[in-house]
């Protein structure tokens, strides 16, 4: 019970990838296409209001539900590893036309055979833990 | 109202919301970051014992398992009490140019929701060349890229970004390099 809150922050959020139609093949075909604004405004205003969100939470020295300290995770200067690691991943995106969280979403509406490719990007993350150490960082 | 909130949300409250997806996270002591679910799941499995990466305490993880749980949740009610009467409706453009590679976007709801390409996603597909290459292979790129980036769309183009992260700006650049590769020279070639 201790977690229900984010079974609810969950459903908000397959619900916004739902309707913003984030989770739509054609869209990422779309964005990939240049065709339309629609995924460069999701994106783009989600990245300018948490920005807002970061810029005042660190300003006013906000504490978390729990009232301690928030602390911000620095994403490591691996950059080798965000290119090369990222460039897989968008070949993958584009395939799919989904990124995680739109996987999870769709297999909610019943889209089973999602259920495969979320199985083999299990199998994609055990293959890189396997291979990690031989990986440019 | 309702048929409101049963239609596609304007791109400017879809992305508010998102945000507020992650500050409800950060403010519970957590992160965004999805792409981190399939680390825990393959720890979850046991990949600790033989794989260093995978040898943490999953348990503190637990709540993202959840979350993926509500967010599954969201799909299924978004696809039953709160769906739309029409498909997504995308760019005349990107249907030209889908339909040149004989994929065919739904102008109607009979036609489909627009949310897949159902004839690619299908049972029936799986074991074609380009089922295969788009509902397996491109999950294990996703899963593969993800770890190696350390973080997808959420974890590094939105968390990330609007953290004026460097590494998550690296990424979503890789992001798009692999993307356009995939739209434009993958996909043609396998229809």
């Amino acid at each position: 019970m201790k977690y229900i809150n984010f079974l609810g922050i969950g459903i908000l959020f397959g619900l916004v990838m739902t309707k913003s139609e984030a989770i739509s093949w054609f869209r990422i075909q779309e964005m990939f296409m240049f065709h339309s604004f629609h995924m460069y405004g999701i994106i783009g205003m989600a990245v300018v209001s948490g920005a807002g969100i970061h810029l005042l939470l660190k300003r006013s020295r906000s504490k978390n539900f729990e009232g301690d300290a928030i602390v911000f995770q620095e994403k490591p200067k691996t950059y080798k590893a965000s290119l090369l690691g990222g460039t897989i991943f968008g070949l993958g995106w584009a395939l799919t036309g989904a990124c995680p969280g739109p996987l999870y979403v769709l297999f909610g509406h019943g889209y089973l055979i999602v259920g495969l490719t979320i199985v083999s990007a299990i199998l994609g993350a055990l293959c890189y833990g396997y291979f990690r150490s031989k990986l440019p960082h | 109202m309702l048929e409101l909130i049963k239609g596609a949300w304007h791109w400017s409250i879809s992305g508010l919301l998102i945000s507020l997806v992650m500050l409800l996270l950060i403010k519970s002591g957590k992160r965004f970051g999805v792409s981190s679910s399939f680390k825990t799941i393959c720890a979850i499995g046991g990949a600790g014992k033989k794989i260093d990466y995978f040898d943490y305490n999953w348990r503190s993880h637990y709540w993202l398992l959840i979350f993926i749980l509500g967010s599954i949740i969201g799909g299924t009610i978004g696809s039953t009490l709160l769906a739309n009467s029409n498909p997504v409706k995308i760019s005349p453009q990107t249907v030209t140019s889908l339909k040149s590679l004989g994929i065919n976007a739904p102008m109607n709801i009979e036609e489909g929701r627009g949310f897949l390409p159902e004839e690619i996603f299908s049972f029936s597909n799986l074991f074609s060349m380009n089922g295969f290459i788009i509902i397996i292979l491109g999950g294990f790129l996703i899963g593969f890229g993800t770890r190696w980036a350390g973080g997808c769309t959420s974890g590094h183009a939105i968390s990330g970004l609007s953290n004026l992260q460097l590494p998550s700006l690296v990424a979503v650049v890789g992001f798009f390099i692999g993307g356009l590769l995939s739209t434009h020279l993958i996909l043609p070639l396998l229809f």
